[in-house]
C-alpha cells in the first residue's frame, strides 16, 4: 500500500521548520519504505489557482484558511495501515503537529 | 412451537454466523461478498436440512456452503478469476478443522480486531461488530441506535470501504500492539452492553438484546483469548450487572436504586458465574479497570441485604480504580463508599473537596450524593437545597421523579 503522510501544524509549528526529521528520513529510507517527500515553505508563500470557464484565477495564500496548515509531506510504501501508523508515529512532527495518513488511489 | 429444523438454523445462526463470515472474509478479502454468501448459506440450510436432516457439524456445513457460493459468484465475474484461484488454493489446503489448531488464530478474532480498529469512528466500530460478527440486520442496528435505516446502511458501507481503501489489516494485532488494541475491542463491547443496559428510550426490547449480544461476544472473546484477564474482567462485570436487570426498574419503568432493589429477583446463577470468573481472573495478579469494576459489582451482588454490603472493601476498590483510571466520577463513587463505610462526615469531606475542584460542575449526581450525606448528618435544610440542585441538573424524568421522592421524604 502507498500512503502519503500529510504533516500539518498551526503557526507554532513554523519554529520547527528547520528542525529536520531527527534521523527519521534516514531510518525510513534504510528500511525501504520512504518513496519521497519534502518540507514546504509557509502558507503565506503559497499561490492558489483555479481555472473557471477558461480563465485562470489566482489568489494569494493557501486554498483553505484554517488554523492547521500543510507543512510537508512524505510518500511511503508499506504493508498496511498499522505499519503506516507506526511509521507516522515515529515522525518527530507527530509530537507537535498532526499527521494525516492518506492512502493513494490505486492506478 | 418452532419446528426443529428452524430452531436448529436459528441456533446455528447465533453460534456460527460470525465464524462463517470471518472465514469468508479471510478467503475472499471481500466483506460484502462474505456477508452475501453467508446469508445464502443459511437460506440453503433451511431448505436442505429440512430434506436431509441437520448435519453433525452445522458450522462446517455452513462454511462449506458459503465457500461454494463464493466460488460460484466469483466464477461469474471476470475480475473474480484471480480471487477464485486463491479461494481454490484454500480449498485444497485448508481443511475445515484448521480453525481448531492452537496456533491458527480463530477468524472471529481477526474480524473483531478489524471491526474495532481505532482508525474507524467509534459508532462505525459498534455497527460493524453487530453486523458482521453478531449477524444483526441493518434495520435492527438502526433501531437500536435510534438512527434511520438508510443512515445506518451508509455508515456500514463507509466503514467497510475505509477498511478496504485504507489498508486496515485483517488480523489479530501482534503482541506489541495488543496492549493498545485490546482496550479498543473491550470498549466497543462495553459500550454495546451499556446501550442495552441503560435502555430508557422507546426501543427498550431491542436494546435489552444488545446487552445479551455484548455478553455473547465477550464470551467468545474470553474463550479465544483466555490469557487476557481484562477480557474476563469485562465479561464478569457484564454478568454481575446483567444479573440485576429484573430488579432495576419498577412497574412504572422507573429506576430502582441498588439499596431498594428486591434482591430476590437478582439472577443467582449469573452472579455465581460472574464471581467465579472474576475470582479465577484476579488470581492471575494482573488487575485492570474492568476487573476492579467487576470486583465492586461483586461486593454489591453478593450482599444478601443492603446493610450487609462491604463498603470498606468497595471504598478500597474505588481508590484502586482511581489510580488505574483517574476520573472525577470515580472519585465521587469513592466518596459515597467512604460515606457508607466510615460515616457521612468522612464522605461529605471528600464530596466537598471534589465540588471545589469544579470538575463535576453540572453533573447531577454530585449534589445528589451530597444531599444524601447531609440528610444522614441531620442537616435537613442543606440536604433539601442539594436535592433541588440535583433535580435541576438531572437529564431524565425518571431521575427527577426519584430526586423529588427523596426530597419529599425529608419531611
Amino acid at each position: 500500500m502507498k500512503y502519503v503522510l500529510l504533516i500539518c501544524g498551526d503557526e507554532s509549528a513554523a519554529e520547527h521548520a528547520d528542525d529536520g526529521c531527527g534521523g527519521w528520513s534516514e531510518k525510513m529510507a534504510e528500511r525501504g519504505v520512504l518513496r519521497g517527500g519534502a518540507g514546504l515553505r509557509p502558507p503565506g508563500d503559497a499561490t492558489t489557482l483555479r481555472v473557471r470557464e477558461g480563465e485562470v484565477l489566482l489568489s494569494d495564500g493557501p486554498f483553505a484558511e484554517t488554523k492547521e496548515q500543510l507543512g510537508g509531506f512524505c510518500l511511503i510504501e508499506c504493508a498496511d495501515l498499522d505499519e503506516a501508523i507506526e511509521i507516522a508515529a515515529a515522525h518527530p512532527a507527530a509530537a507537535y503537529g498532526t499527521i494525516e495518513i492518506r492512502p493513494l488511489l490505486d492506478l | 412451537m418452532t419446528p426443529p429444523v428452524e430452531a436448529a438454523v436459528d441456533r446455528a445462526f447465533r453460534e456460527e454466523w460470525g465464524q462463517v463470515v470471518a472465514t469468508l472474509i479471510r478467503w475472499t478479502g471481500d466483506w460484502d461478498l462474505a456477508e452475501e454468501c453467508a446469508q445464502d448459506a443459511f437460506a440453503q440450510a433451511l431448505r436442505t436440512w429440512r430434506r436431509d436432516g441437520v448435519p453433525r457439524r452445522p458450522g462446517a456445513w455452513l462454511t462449506t456452503a458459503a465457500r461454494n457460493r463464493a466460488v460460484d459468484l466469483l466464477r461469474r465475474e471476470a475480475t473474480g478469476a484471480a480471487k477464485l484461484r486463491e479461494v481454490a488454493g484454500v480449498l485444497r489446503t485448508d481443511d475445515d478443522d484448521a480453525g481448531d489448531e492452537p496456533d491458527v488464530p480463530d477468524d472471529r478474532l481477526r474480524l473483531i480486531f478489524t471491526c474495532c480498529h481505532p482508525a474507524l469512528a467509534l459508532e462505525a466500530r459498534v455497527a460493524l461488530t453487530l453486523r458482521t460478527l453478531a449477524g444483526l440486520g441493518t434495520t435492527e442496528i438502526a433501531r437500536a441506535f435510534l438512527v434511520g435505516e438508510q443512515a445506518m446502511a451508509k455508515r456500514l458501507a463507509r466503514a467497510k470501504q475505509k477498511i478496504r481503501h485504507a489498508g486496515i489489516p485483517y488480523r489479530v494485532p501482534p503482541a506489541h500492539l495488543l496492549p493498545e488494541r485490546l482496550p479498543a475491542v473491550l470498549a466497543v463491547l462495553y459500550l454495546l452492553f451499556n446501550e442495552g443496559y441503560s435502555a430508557t428510550a422507546g426501543a427498550d426490547l431491542v436494546r435489552h438484546d444488545l446487552a445479551a449480544e455484548a455478553i455473547r461476544l465477550a464470551r467468545v472473546l474470553v474463550r479465544l483469548m483466555p490469557d487476557e484477564p481484562e477480557a474476563a474482567g469485562l465479561l464478569a462485570l457484564m454478568l454481575l450487572h446483567h444479573a440485576r436487570r429484573a430488579a432495576r426498574l419498577d412497574e412504572a419503568g422507573d429506576l430502582v436504586v441498588l439499596e431498594d432493589q428486591d434482591r430476590g429477583r437478582w439472577d443467582a446463577g449469573l452472579i455465581a458465574d460472574g464471581v467465579a470468573l472474576l475470582d479465577g481472573t484476579l488470581r492471575r495478579g494482573r488487575p485492570g479497570p474492568y476487573q476492579v469494576q467487576a470486583a465492586i459489582a461483586a461486593c454489591h451482588a453478593t450482599a444478601a441485604r443492603p446493610e450487609d454490603t462491604d463498603w470498606a472493601q468497595i471504598a478500597v476498590l474505588y481508590a484502586r480504580l482511581a489510580r488505574l483510571v483517574p476520573s472525577p466520577v470515580v472519585e465521587l463513587n469513592r466518596a459515597v463508599a467512604v460515606g457508607m463505610a466510615h460515616g457521612p462526615a468522612a464522605g461529605l469531606a471528600l464530596v466537598d473537596a471534589l465540588r471545589e475542584t469544579g470538575a463535576l460542575a453540572g453533573y447531577h449526581l454530585l449534589p445528589a450524593a451530597r444531599a444524601d450525606l447531609l440528610r444522614r448528618l441531620g442537616r435537613t435544610a442543606e440536604a433539601a437545597g442539594a436535592y433541588r440542585e440535583a433535580a435541576g441538573l438531572a437529564a431524565t424524568d425518571a431521575e427527577r421523579r426519584y430526586l423529588a421522592r427523596r426530597l419529599a421524604a425529608l419531611g
